[in-house]
């Protein structure tokens, strides 16, 4: 650590061997060094392994899976369960609906956050405190879900499309995080702005909306992985319209229906183990795709809220 | 507040000159900040309707809720002076075993599950390869991002009794089949471990960030004292990231008495009911698909006060041995 004060001239001057020297030191490594790296080896197969058997699973032929025969390379290599999964209309449509739901829920959810966050950086604003404190309550005091049932009930939202986009669309948590970006942006481009005679929501659109891109995607990634992975409102308010399942309530059922054999109820039974793990892995594979290009925004997204709270 | 509006015209109020503008103030403060109301419209309504109208209903935990229309301020009180729907929840076994439940996973989750992202955090932070660094980080967030269906999904494959591919393995040594998510304790057991595995990687992002805001001086000055990676991890790094430590603890013996939904109801099974009915999902059980509202939402209400109590307490406590607590 000591060194760290002689790196920076070093680096100034160019000086290439120093460069390679400091290189060299760094790249010794201690005993402990390798312990550490061992266990992100394991923590990285840890967190994989899951992955990879379902994989397998959901590639191989039906008769080694019977035989249990599968552990983490596939057997009989074969395509036909995810052929299969996508000649059945039920989960066709439950894949076109969630895609539907997230991209409208993240739009709306993206769209209530900002106008939520944007008005109230302004100092000057009246009924600003009120605003605030208005939200913060939400935050300790949740009413929960048999209210929120009983209220869906009377707004005839329930089995509707729209108990699933609207009652949670906003989150403040997400709120606090992008209002805390926007405090970031210097003011005096806004004050600028308001001298040549700009309208807020001009300010709005042309300053704040194209600075905060990597928050918008931050917020974007939480909301559509929320609405994406999300089945216990539509369990809870939509289960009465099959329509209206997205994805997941549509995988539970199915993964439930196989576990309760003996009380099979509507459900199906006897869907073939190869089938259930392609279904299994295609409802992921869209999170898995989106998330490591976004991973550097994050980050970012989580600290900052974490200071404001 | 609307005066500061002018401010470059303020001198010129100074030397005497008309103030009766405040008028004219006035009318201009709403020509230029009516756009930020009309904005705040739509999230002042979505608070109002669907943060605190669901308030009003939770006084029917002291009531008899008719559907028939009549509005929730006139029902009638219910017998016993209202509190009839507490007393018959906690005379309830199915009740009492749902609390025992919450409170042991809880409790659990916590012995076990919170020292997890630090000690991780901790290692990432030694970590010197930056691409090595950042593959782990990688892959280690990616569990947070499955949803708790999937996890279901992936743990079936991996413990089922007679399919799961680890049975498969102990059988291949010869070992006897265990029933990892049809038995209550080594269901409790993969409860605890797959709620580890799916959040200790995201819970570590906290306490990384909290590490690079250490002053980096303080691990210089400590290697000039001879003090080696570990003294200096737990010398410099863990009370750096005590506040940090602190907060995140409070908040979850705040929650000690609550849970998610989405983790216990995904993982639950019907063989194990007895350990794995948590109050969430014996809310939704008995509130929805029973149709006993009154009894789910004074459960509701036992629930955040207890967990308002206990959050109230932890910060208490840690104020008093020295901590700043959330507030």
């Amino acid at each position: 650590m000591k060194m760290k004060e002689n790196t920076a001239p070093e680096f100034a001057t160019g000086d290439a061997s120093a460069i390679k020297k400091r290189k060299s030191k760094l790249n010794r490594l201690h005993t402990s060094d390798y312990v550490f790296i061992g266990i992100c080896v394991v923590v990285i197969i840890i967190c994989l392994l899951p992955l990879v058997n379902l994989l397998a699973r959901s590639l191989s032929g039906s008769n080694y899976l019977i035989r249990n025969e599968i552990s983490l390379w596939p057997k009989g290599f074969n395509l036909d369960a995810y052929v299969g999964v996508f000649k059945e209309s039920e989960y066709r449509w439950a894949f076109v609906w969630t895609v539907f739901l997230t991209i409208v829920g993240t739009l709306l959810s993206l769209t209530m956050t900002t106008l939520c966050a944007y008005p109230l950086i302004f100092d000057k604003l009246k009924g600003r405190g009120v605003m605030n404190i208005m939200i913060t309550i939400t935050m300790f005091f949740n009413a929960g879900t048999m209210p929120n049932y009983l209220l869906f009930k009377q707004l005839h939202m329930l089995d509707t499309p729209y108990v699933l986009l609207v009652p949670f669309c906003l989150s403040v948590f997400n709120m606090i995080i992008m209002r805390s970006f926007f405090y970031g942006i210097p003011d005096s481009l806004r004050e600028s702005a308001e001298l040549d005679g700009a309208s807020f929501f001009q300010i709005l659109t042309k300053i704040y909306l194209p600075l905060s891109k990597p928050v918008i995607a931050t917020l974007a990634l939480y909301y559509a992985v929320g609405r994406w992975n999300g089945y216990s409102d539509a369990l809870m308010f939509a289960h009465n319209n099959k329509k209206n399942w997205p994805l997941q309530l549509y995988l539970w059922n199915m993964l439930q229906g196989q576990s309760n054999i003996d009380n099979p109820g509507e459900y199906k039974v006897g869907y073939a183990e190869q089938t259930k793990a392609a279904v299994v892995m295609f409802s992921t594979i869209p999170i898995l795709c989106i998330y490591p290009w976004l991973q550097k925004y994050f980050i970012h997204g989580v600290t900052v809220g974490a200071v404001k709270e | 507040m609307g005066a500061e509006e002018l401010k470059p015209s303020e001198p010129s109020a100074n030397y005497g000159l008309p103030t009766k503008k405040l008028k004219g103030h006035k009318t201009g403060y709403m020509k230029r900040y009516w756009q930020l109301y009309v904005m705040l419209l739509l999230p002042v309504a979505y608070f109002i309707i669907f943060k605190y109208i669901p308030m009003i209903y939770v006084q029917a935990a002291w009531k008899d809720y008719k559907l028939d229309g009549t509005s929730i301020w006139k029902m009638p009180w219910t017998s016993k002076n209202g509190w009839k729907h507490f007393i018959d929840i906690f005379k309830n076994k199915q009740f009492i075993n749902a609390l025992k439940n919450t409170i042991t996973l809880n409790l659990l989750d916590l012995v076990v599950g919170f020292a997890v992202p630090i000690v991780f955090a901790l290692i990432l932070n030694e970590l010197r390869m930056k691409k090595f660094k950042k593959t782990v980080q990688t892959v280690a967030y990616m569990p947070h991002f499955l949803s708790w269906v999937v996890i279901y999904g992936l743990a079936v494959q991996l413990f089922a009794t007679n399919t799961g591919v680890v049975n498969n393995a102990l059988e291949g040594m010869g070992l006897s089949r265990i029933g990892f998510l049809d038995q209550e304790i080594p269901w409790i057991i993969m409860y605890i471990l797959i709620g580890i595995w799916q959040s200790f990687g995201w819970n570590s992002i906290l306490y990384l960030a909290a590490i690079t805001s250490i002053n980096p001086e303080l691990y210089e000055a400590a290697s000039v004292d001879g003090a080696g990676r570990f003294k200096k991890m737990w010398h410099i790094t863990l009370p750096g990231i005590r506040p940090t430590i602190v907060i995140l603890l409070i908040m979850s013996i705040g929650n000690i008495i609550g849970s998610g939904f989405d983790r216990p109801y995904a993982l639950q099974k019907p063989l194990v009911l007895n350990v794995s009915e948590v109050l969430s999902t014996y809310i939704y059980k008995i509130g929805i698909i029973g149709s006993k509202w009154e009894r789910g939402i004074a459960i509701g209400l036992f629930q955040s006060v207890v967990g308002v109590f206990f959050l109230l307490t932890a910060n208490k406590l840690a104020r008093k041995l020295g901590d700043r607590g959330i507030w």
